[in-house]
Order: structure tokens, then C-alpha cells, then sequence
């Protein structure tokens, strides 16, 4: 075996952490150059993986070692078709945050990147575990400094957005850690062995009885709050709007799909008969659908840009949890696209977001208009990303939605009608919002001598930008490695499927 | 043949280099004047070259040309790949063609124009997308090129962006696109799931056996399909946005407005003209929707002041002829009107584009302030500009369908159609006779168009009148290319009746032939189609004359000191009111719903106050509670304790 093999995913945890201690080694002063070169390091690190990969190979770059062997707890990690790329995305998304966040964060910057960094670690941790245990530690360690990075360099109301944060993602993560711990302790009583290893625990899922309802109901749980899932979405708008630019970014892009990811690791493939039982698929093919469409109504009426984003991501998510719950390779395949998708197009709008704030000191649409005319870059910019948002066929955004609608179409044709609406509500909610901005009489003072974006803002958009394109252009090397794993999860969740049935 | 992807890679080539300047060097206008109308005669030279092939070769099949694979997922294989067949060939050279000229005279009418290269630069993208939207070989591929044609008519329309009314008319015509597009998706699901493909050679050849004549699946796909054709080619319901789409730059609507884009509609149940003819009840509701739609529009323009305003209305009433077309099968016949159509419509437009021109100019001497399009500051335009006013009279007799020019034997196909058909299903009687009323509604109004316009005393004012001219060669050259197609382009279709071998219907014969056993036999006697000739010429002639002797040019005042109108005129005059109806019926209802129902009530009302801060209320009370309890007491706790243990070991033995 190739020895990158082995190191890459040991060495993609461990190296934003020592990045982080060397922030406090060099100059407060030097700490974002540090952290940019720490975070391009960490991509650098992450790319060969794309070519590594094998997509028929199921988990691979995997790494088991001893870490609380009495317990039976191991350092596991290994990646999948589903992983990949939230590992791509996520190393992908942090250098750019770093560069987005060079102006914005002006107070104690050494702070912000470390965390940005742990952050870094824990969100990778949580993609990659193979140990529930050690999945559960990585999904607290991103937690917390989210946290300060809301509560510390948030907006005027940080600190009601970063409790309200904390404790729904708690709440859910809680009854999680329980839901764990219940697995573990079932299988050490029915084989007598202690572990949390995933395997194993997969396989002594199949025989719980009634508890495992319970169970289900607790990963349901904190997985729905962190999509989120409507009625559990009110703590995203407050987070997204008071976090700062690289906070919301990561949010975004990266956090939100832990819920998805959850589901597709853990939830589904645990707990598939209770998953597609009719109850449950009801339950959650509803919430999606009123997800999408609700998602998308309430965003069309804010007044302020980076709610009404947060709001999209709503109704985004929306379309990712039908796609998963339809178990078709399309719909699946369109889930875990727009998943990527989403973390580009939306990471994308809160960057355009806050290099508008950055220039006028507000995020409400109002306060703009008229803004091709001064900032014409922007302008182009953002009109692409909303294109993008709106799924017009071309861009990334088209190809994940088209694959999840037409998937799902097979498997609950009413909802995915349904669905579809969505498209529309997207132009309803984003083109007015781009005219607020760019269009409309250059009225207001303060908006005539705006200056367009700097070489820097230049270089965070535009690998966002190419990469809306070469999605929606080419999506195949996506879609191809990707597929196998589709392709298993379904089969796992299948004879469930048709068991639940009769 | 082999060559066909320079066709939409030329203009989209085009956009590239026009969207540089646009951002880096505005300034380089004659690098743009070469680069956009450029790319189009060269696309124009290819289409012409692939057309040829076509010609030759006279495959029974279409030429499909596959680049890659685009969205393979399991069953669903969706390539970007090109296909030639004859319906797409006619429409790439409709596209280039009309196009180049469109470009062409854009020189002179957008030269001043700060924003010349932003406009080059859309311009061009519009034309990749309408040639994606025709020579795509599948419905997705089709549809990349359905939303990007959508998109350019969009930020075109909104070209001028800092008048907000045209920012909002750009918006509202995408989202009534979106509404058609929505239908078009549903379709694709539905064609999917049912054939397993998507792509049109598989679609077309499974459809015969899958699909029972008159099925539930194939009218419920095809019904989608149409109202994806109503958004794009502006039909009942959804024709709101195209009047309000004269906000654009006048090119603009002579190109994507009038003789391409809205035409996509007419295109698409023509490339589906298989499965529309599998399901009779769907081509029932697209030839009664066409009918209607080109009776009502016809009504609007008869009260229109703005020339674009009446021409607008006109294309919507005359697309609704195509669709009365290709609804009664002669899919022939509604792509005929559609050939002619791009050329007398575009004609119209670019004229009053002259028009246009001329008035603004003279009123920007002045500094006056008057409207530019109001044809009650016109009049007598026909000694300023007397080629445009020509050419527009050939091109206004076109669309009354005098004979010989273009627009009377598209039409007369398409009401020969419709007569025949109620024969068999005597509904087709009435869509035939609304067609009849709407002709001579669009004799009567292109009259007054024209009579206003060009005729009578000049109203535009006694200082501008010096400042009033033709406008430059680059601009009248297009439009006697455009003038001649009008006046011969019925050549492409000449009918039996007159000597003529109906070329257009052969040409497309191939496409249309898997319809045309499905579809009722519906022939005519040779006296009775002269006599629908004689109606239909006495029709045109009743409208025009009647416009003459009835309206009074002379009578006449400048916009500014005209009367409000009264009665049903005023009914007409504001579109019926159906923009105040959808505004109070969907757009407010639903704003509505979303901020007071949906976030002020549920967002922040139930979960955010009851559910969130009230469990934290609850929270804090139940601390208060707890701390109640810390009473210090050892053996207390202790018997909590031991509750709590027995409580876990129950619930840990069951």
C-alpha cells in the first residue's frame, strides 16, 4: 500500500491542529498569513485523494488504531464515495475562508484562525470516523468553536445566535451521545464485546427491538436540527446573520451537511427498517417538501441578504433530505451533489454577502441598488452565484436538483411535483434580491463610489465560480465516483424498504 | 455536417470576447462591432454549410452528434449532443440568419449606447442558448438552452437597469418563465419514468408502443409540455410578461421577442409533435388556447398607444396562431408561420425601431421630454423616413395576410387547417372563426399603426420636426433584406392550389411523419379552400379598409394633451386588467402568506416564541424549581438517588 494511503487521513486531522499551536508560536500580526499557508497545506494534502480514490473500492485511506482499548474505542477513520467530497469541500472551503475573512476580522485575528483551524479538524473528524465514539468527539469539537466564532466576532446580537446555536445543536447531540451509547451497550450484552467500532455496531444493530425506535428518534433528532429540517431550522437565520463572513461560509457549506451526512452514515443505514417505515417516510418526505417550498416563501420576504440566504439553504436542504429519502441512485447521486453544491453556491453568497457588508456596513437590500454600474465584477459575480442558486441548467445547481426531482419522481411522484414548485419560488426569492442590489437607480450616496472587488476578493470567488461551471458543464467525475457508494447505501437500506412494506 | 457545434460555439465565442470588453475596456466599440455581428454571419456561413449536407445526404433519421457524457446516473443517460434534422435546420438558419441581420443593425441603434459591449455580449449568449434550445438532441439539452434563452431575456430586458420598471419587467418575465419551465420539468419526470429515456430518438421511436392513443401519461406530459410552451411563447395565462418585455432595447425585441425565443414554444410541440398527436385532448387545449390567446391579444392591440406596445400584442396574438397550427397537426404549417413571422415581425420591430430612433434623437435635440414611443407624437413620419416607412407597409400587409406577401399563406395553411379538422370535431369550427375575428382585428390595428404613425399631420413638435431623419444605412439595410423575405417568403411554402410543391411541408416531412397517420384525415375540396382564400383576403381587406375610413389621424393631439380614455375603450387600453387581477390574486395574496402567515407567524410566532425561548422559560422555571430542591439535606438526595438508580436498572432489565 501507498504510504499516502495510510497518512493522509491522520495527517489531515492532526496537521490544522498544529497549525493552530503554531499560530501562537509566530507574531499575532502574521497569524492570517500563517493560517492561509496552514489551510492551502491542508487542501494540498486533500488533493491527491481525488485521484486515489477508487470509486468501487467502498472505504478506503483507512487507519484503525488503539486509542481507549479498554473501552474498546479505536482511532478509526476511512473514506467513501459520500465522504470524499465532503472532505474535498471542507478542505476546499477553509483556505477560502481564510482569504475571505483577511479584512473582516480585525480584532483578535490569532484567536479566530486557531479556531477556524480546530474547526477544521473536527469537521474533517466527523466525515471521516468509522468509530462512534470518535465520531461523537469530532461532532462536539466543531461545536464549540463555532460557538466562539458566533459569540466572539458575531454581529450586534452574537450572543443570543451563538446560545441558541449551542443549545439546539446540543440538545440534538445529547440525545445522540445516549442513542451511542444505548448501541454499545447492546451489543457488548448480546456478544459480550465492548466496542464502538461502525461495523460491528452495524451489525448488532439488526436485532434491537422496540428500543431501536428510541435510537433512530435521537440520531433523527440531531442530525434534523443541523440540516436543518423545518421545524427545527429558527436557529440558522439568527447564526447565519450575526456569524461572520467565514463563519457563515462554513456553516454553510460545511456544518449543515453533517445532518445530511449523519443520515446517510448512520441513520439510514442503523436503522433502515424504522426508517422507511411509512410513518417516518411521511413524516419526513412532508417536512422536506414544506421545507423547500416554506424555505423559499419566507426568504422571499426578508429584508436583510444574509437571512434570506439562510433561508434558501432551508429550502436547499429541503431538496437533499428528499433526494436521500426517495433511495433511488438518481435521487441519492442528486442528494450528495447538491450537498457539494450547496456548500459552493451558498459559501459563495455569503462571501458576496459580506464584501457587501464589508464596503456599505449593512446587509439590507435596501440600503443597495444600482450597484452593476459602480461595482460591475461584483455585480457579474453575484449574478452567477445566484444563477447557480436558482438552478439554472448550465450551473452546478441544475444538475443536483435535476437528478434529486426525477429521482424522487420514481419513488413519491406527488411530493417531488411538489417540489419542483421550488424552482419557482427560487427565481421569486433571489432575482428581487439581485435587483435590490445591482439593479435599479444608483440612488443613495453612500452606493456611487463603492470600489469593485480587489485582486484578493477576485481570488476567492473565482475557484468558486469555475466550479459552478464545471458542474453544471461536467458533472461526471462527480457523479462517477460517487456512485458505487450510492449505489450501497441503497442496497443496505433496500431489503429494509421492502420489508417495511409488507 | 460534421461541423455543427461551430454553429452555437461562434456566438458563444462571441459572448466571451464581448463580455471581456464589456468588463476590462467599454470603450472599444469597433472591436465589438466586429466581434458581435461577426460571430453571427460566421455561425450563419456554418448553418448554411450544415443545412447543405443535410439537403444532400437526406437521411431518414436525424444526425445526432454526441460530445459527452453529461448526466449518466444508472438509467438515466443524458449526453450533451447536437442533432440535424430538418426541423432544426430550419430553425438555425432562421436563428443566424434573422439574427446576423438583427446584429447588423444593432450597430447603428445601440452605437451610442454606453453599455454597447454589455449588449453584444447578452446578444450573442441569447443566440448560443437559441441554438443550443433547437439543434439538442434531448429534452434535457434542450431545456439548457430553454432557461439560457430565458436568462438573456432577462438581463436583457432589464438592459437599462437603473429604471427600476425595467428591472421589474425583466424579473417578472423570468418568473413567468419559471412557472412554463416548471411545467417543462414535470414532463421530463413523467417522459422518464415512462420510457426510460430522454433523449429524443429513444423517446420518439418507444412512444408509439407505450403510450396508447389518448392515454392518461402522454396527455398529462404533453399538457406539461404546453405549459412550459405557454411561459416561453407567451400564451393564456402566461403572456403578461411579453408586453412588459418591450422594456428592452428594441433590437431586443425584434430578436428574442418576436422572431425566435417566444417562438421556442411553437418549436417545442413541434419536435414533440409525436406524442402530441397521441394525445388529442392536449392538441385540442394547444389549439384552443392559441386561438383564444390570438383573439384577446388582438383586442389589447387595437387600443395600444406605445408602437411597441401594439406590436407586443401582436406577436402574442400572432404566436397564438402557431399553436392554433401545430395544435390541428399542421405542425408544417405552424413552423411556416413561423419562419414568416421572424421575418415580417422583425421587420416591424427594427422599423419602429427606426422610428424610434428618429423620434428620440429629435427630442434629445430639443431636451424635450415627450415619449418616444407614443405614436400620438408621431404622424407623418412618412416624409422623414421613407424606406422604413416601405418597408414597414409591406411588412404590416404581410401580417393581414394580403397575398402575395409571406404572412397570407402561413396563415391561410393555418385556418385551412382548422376548418378542415371541424369536419371531424366540429370545436375546430370555433377556433377557426376566432382566428378569422383575429385577423381582422390584426388588419385593423396594423392599419392604425401605420396610419398613426406615418400618415396625417406630424404631432411630434415644431422644433423637433427639423431633427427628425431616416436613419443610417446600417440600420434600413437589414431591413430591405427583411423586406424582401417578407414580401417572397411565402416561396417556402407555396400550396398546390397555386402551382406551388408546399417545400416546406417535404422538407419536413420526415419529422412529422410518425404523427400523421395518428391524426384525423382532414381534407378539403379545392372550391372550398378558394373560398377560404376569398374569406379570408375579404377578412384582411375589411380590416384595412375599415381602419382607414374609420380612424382620423388628422384628429389626433400629442400624448400629453390627450383625453384619458372612456368605456370599454378604457378597458382595452389597460389590458383588460389582467395584471391588476394576477397582482391581486397571486402576487399580494402570496407576499402576504409568506411575511404575516408563514415567517411572522410560524417562523417567529409558534417555534421561535412558543417553542424555542418558551422551552426556555420553561427551562428557567424548572430551574427555579430545581433550586428549590437543593435543600442541603443529605438523606434527600439520597432518596432521589435511589429512585433515579431504579428508574435506570427497570427500564435497563425490561
Amino acid at each position: 500500500m501507498n504510504s499516502f494511503d495510510v497518512w493522509v487521513l491522520p495527517a489531515l486531522l492532526a496537521w490544522p491542529l498544529v497549525g493552530a499551536a503554531l499560530l501562537y508560536l509566530a507574531p499575532a500580526s502574521r497569524a492570517k498569513v500563517l493560517a492561509l499557508v496552514v489551510s492551502l497545506i491542508e487542501f494540498g494534502i486533500s488533493v491527491p485523494l481525488w485521484w486515489r480514490f477508487v470509486p468501487a473500492g467502498g472505504m478506503q485511506f483507512a487507519v484503525a488504531w488503539d486509542w481507549i482499548p479498554a473501552w474498546g474505542i479505536q482511532f478509526h477513520v476511512a473514506l467513501d464515495g459520500i465522504s470524499l467530497f465532503m472532505v474535498l469541500l471542507t478542505t476546499f472551503l477553509v483556505p477560502l475562508s481564510v482569504l475571505g475573512s483577511w479584512t473582516y476580522i480585525t480584532k483578535r485575528e490569532r484567536g479566530f484562525y486557531a479556531l477556524l483551524l480546530v474547526l477544521t479538524t473536527g469537521m474533517l473528524g466527523v466525515f471521516v470516523s468509522l468509530d462512534l465514539f470518535l465520531f461523537y468527539v469530532m461532532w462536539e469539537v466543531m461545536l464549540i468553536p463555532m460557538y466562539f466564532i458566533i459569540g466572539i466576532w458575531g454581529g450586534d446580537n452574537r450572543i443570543y445566535a451563538a446560545i441558541k446555536f449551542f443549545i439546539y445543536t446540543f440538545l440534538g447531540s445529547l440525545l445522540m451521545l445516549v442513542a451511542i451509547l444505548g448501541l454499545y451497550l447492546h451489543a457488548a450484552k448480546t456478544t459480550g464485546q465492548y466496542s464502538f467500532d461502525y461495523d460491528f455496531l452495524l451489525q448488532r444493530s439488526t436485532d434491537l427491538g422496540p428500543v431501536a425506535f428510541w435510537f433512530f428518534a435521537a440520531f433523527f433528532l440531531a442530525f434534523a436540527i443541523k440540516v436543518p429540517m423545518f421545524p427545527l431550522h429558527t436557529w440558522l437565520p439568527d447564526a447565519h446573520v450575526e456569524a461572520p463572513t467565514a463563519g457563515s461560509v462554513i456553516l454553510a457549506g460545511v456544518l449543515l451537511k453533517m445532518g445530511t451526512y449523519g443520515f446517510l452514515r448512520f441513520a439510514l443505514p442503523f436503522f433502515p427498517q424504522i426508517a422507511m417505515s411509512k410513518t417516518v417516510v411521511a413524516v419526513v418526505v412532508t417536512l422536506s417538501v414544506i421545507g423547500i417550498i416554506y424555505g423559499g416563501l419566507v426568504a422571499m420576504v426578508q429584508p436583510d441578504f444574509k437571512k434570506l440566504v439562510a433561508y434558501s439553504s432551508v429550502a436547499h436542504l429541503g431538496f437533499v433530505m428528499l433526494g436521500i429519502w426517495a433511495l433511488t441512485l438518481q435521487s441519492v447521486q442528486g442528494a450528495l451533489l447538491v450537498m457539494i453544491n450547496h456548500g459552493i453556491s451558498t459559501g459563495a453568497l455569503f462571501f458576496l454577502a459580506g464584501m457587501l457588508y464589508e464596503r456599505r456596513h449593512t446587509r439590507l437590500l435596501d440600503a443597495f441598488g444600482g450597484l452593476a454600474r459602480v461595482v460591475p465584477l461584483l455585480a457579474a459575480a453575484l449574478t452567477i452565484v445566484s444563477l447557480s442558486s436558482v438552478g439554472l441548467p448550465g450551473t452546478n445547481g441544475f444538475v443536483g436538483e435535476f437528478l434529486i426531482l426525477i429521482g424522487a419522481f420514481k419513488t413519491y411522484p406527488v411530493a417531488a411535483i411538489i417540489s419542483t414548485t421550488g424552482v419557482i419560488v427560487a427565481a421569486m426569492y433571489l432575482l428581487p434580491a439581485l435587483q435590490k442590489i445591482i439593479y435599479n437607480p444608483l440612488a443613495k450616496p453612500e452606493n456611487q463610489k463603492l470600489l469593485d472587488l480587489s485582486p484578493r476578493e477576485l481570488i476567492v470567488l473565482l475557484p468558486l465560480l469555475a466550479a459552478i461551471i464545471w458542474i453544471g458543464v461536467y458533472p461526471r467525475p462527480f457523479l462517477s465516483r460517487m456512485e458505487p457508494a450510492a449505489q450501497h447505501l441503497i442496497q443496505t437500506v433496500t431489503p429494509a424498504t421492502t420489508a417495511a412494506a409488507r | 455536417m460534421q461541423l455543427v457545434w461551430l454553429v452555437p460555439l461562434l456566438p458563444l465565442l462571441g459572448f466571451v470576447l464581448n463580455g471581456t470588453i464589456a468588463l476590462t475596456r467599454p470603450q472599444a466599440k469597433t472591436a465589438v462591432s466586429l466581434i458581435g455581428p461577426g460571430v453571427l454571419l460566421a455561425a450563419f456561413g456554418v448553418a448554411l454549410a450544415v443545412v447543405k449536407d443535410l439537403a444532400a445526404a437526406h437521411p431518414g433519421a436525424p444526425a445526432v452528434f454526441t460530445y459527452w457524457d453529461w448526466i449518466p446516473v444508472g438509467a438515466l443517460h443524458i449526453s450533451a449532443a447536437l442533432q440535424v434534422d430538418p426541423l432544426s435546420s430550419v430553425m438555425i438558419l432562421i436563428v443566424t440568419g434573422v439574427g446576423s441581420l438583427i446584429h447588423i443593425f444593432s450597430v447603428g441603434y445601440m452605437r451610442s449606447d454606453e453599455g454597447y459591449a454589455r449588449f453584444f455580449a447578452y446578444l450573442n449568449l441569447f443566440v448560443f442558448f437559441m441554438l443550443v434550445l433547437v439543434l439538442g438532441a434531448s429534452f434535457p439539452v434542450m431545456f439548457v438552452g430553454w432557461e439560457g434563452v430565458g436568462l438573456c431575456s432577462y438581463l436583457l430586458i432589464g438592459f437599462w437597469f437603473d429604471v427600476t420598471a425595467n428591472a421589474d419587467a425583466g424579473k417578472k418575465a423570468f418568473v413567468m418563465n419559471r412557472i412554463g419551465d416548471f411545467g417543462f420539468l414535470a414532463a421530463m419526470f413523467l417522459i422518464f419514468q415512462a420510457t426510460g429515456s430522454l433523449d429524443f430518438t429513444s423517446v420518439f421511436s418507444a412512444a408509439p408502443s407505450t403510450f396508447a392513443p389518448g392515454s392518461g401519461t402522454v396527455t398529462a406530459i404533453t399538457l406539461f409540455l404546453f405549459l412550459g410552451c405557454a411561459g416561453k411563447s407567451a400564451q393564456i395565462p402566461l403572456y403578461t410578461w411579453l408586453p412588459d418585455a418591450m422594456a428592452g432595447p428594441t433590437p431586443v425585441s425584434a430578436l428574442i421577442h418576436a422572431a425566435t425565443m417566444v417562438t421556442a414554444g411553437v418549436y417545442l410541440v413541434a419536435r414533440a409533435n409525436l406524442l402530441f398527436a397521441l394525445a388529442p385532448v392536449s392538441s385540442a387545449v394547444v389549439a384552443g388556447v392559441g386561438a383564444l390567446t390570438a383573439l384577446f391579444a388582438a383586442t389589447i392591440a387595437l387600443k395600444q398607444w406605445d408602437i411597441k406596445k401594439v406590436l407586443a400584442y401582436s406577436t402574442v396574438s400572432q404566436l397564438g396562431y402557431m399553436f392554433v397550427g401545430v395544435g390541428t397537426g399542421a405542425y408544417a404549417a405552424g413552423v411556416f408561420h413561423l419562419a414568416t413571422h421572424a421575418f415580417f415581425k422583425a421587420l416591424l420591430f427594427l422599423g419602429s425601431g427606426s422610428v424610434i430612433h428618429a423620434m428620440h434623437a429629435a427630442y434629445h435635440h430639443t431636451h424635450a421630454h415627450d415619449d418616444a414611443q407614443d405614436m400620438r407624437n408621431m404622424g407623418g413620419l412618412r416624409k422623414y423616413l421613407p424606406w422604413t416607412w416601405a418597408l414597414m407597409w409591406i411588412a404590416t400587409l404581410a401580417i393581414s395576410g394580403i397575398p402575395p406577401f409571406a404572412g397570407f399563406f402561413s396563415k391561410d395553411e393555418i385556418l385551412g387547417a382548422a376548418f378542415a379538422r371541424g369536419a371531424t370535431q366540429p370545436i375546430w369550427y370555433v377556433f377557426w372563426a376566432f382566428g378569422l375575428i383575429a385577423a381582422v382585428l390584426t388588419a385593423f390595428y396594423m392599419t392604425r399603426m401605420m396610419l398613426y404613425t406615418f400618415h396625417g399631420p406630424n404631432r411630434t413638435g415644431d422644433k423637433e420636426r427639423e431633427h427628425l431623419h431616416e436613419a443610417p444605412w446600417v440600420m434600413t439595410g437589414p431591413l430591405v433584406v427583411l423586406g424582401i423575405l417578407s414580401l417572397a417568403g411565402g416561396a417556402l411554402n407555396l400550396p398546390a392550389l397555386v402551382g406551388g410543391n408546399s417545400w416546406l411541408e417535404h422538407w419536413l416531412s420526415p419529422v412529422t411523419a410518425g404523427s400523421a397517420s395518428l391524426l384525423p384525415a382532414a381534407e378539403v375540396s379545392q372550391s372550398t379552400e378558394w373560398t377560404l382564400i376569398a374569406v379570408a383576403v375579404a377578412i384582411a381587406l375589411i380590416g384595412i379598409i375599415g381602419a382607414i375610413q374609420l380612424l382620423k389621424p388628422a384628429a389626433l393631439v400629442p400624448a400629453r394633451q390627450a383625453p384619458a380614455e372612456q368605456g370599454f375603450g378604457k378597458v382595452l387600453a389597460n389590458k383588460w386588467y389582467v395584471d391588476e387581477l394576477y397582482d391581486a390574486v397571486v402576487v399580494k395574496p402570496l407576499g402576504w402568506l409568506s411575511r404575516v402567515v408563514l415567517w411572522r407567524g410560524v417562523d417567529q410566532g409558534v417555534i421561535d416564541g412558543a417553542g424555542v425561548n418558551g422551552s426556555a422559560a420553561v427551562s428557567r422555571a424548572l430551574g427555579w424549581v430545581g433550586s428549590k430542591l437543593q435543600t442541603g439535606e443529605v438523606g434527600f438526595y439520597v432518596v432521589l438517588f435511589v429512585v433515579g438508580v431504579a428508574l435506570v436498572l427497570r427500564a435497563a432489565i425490561r
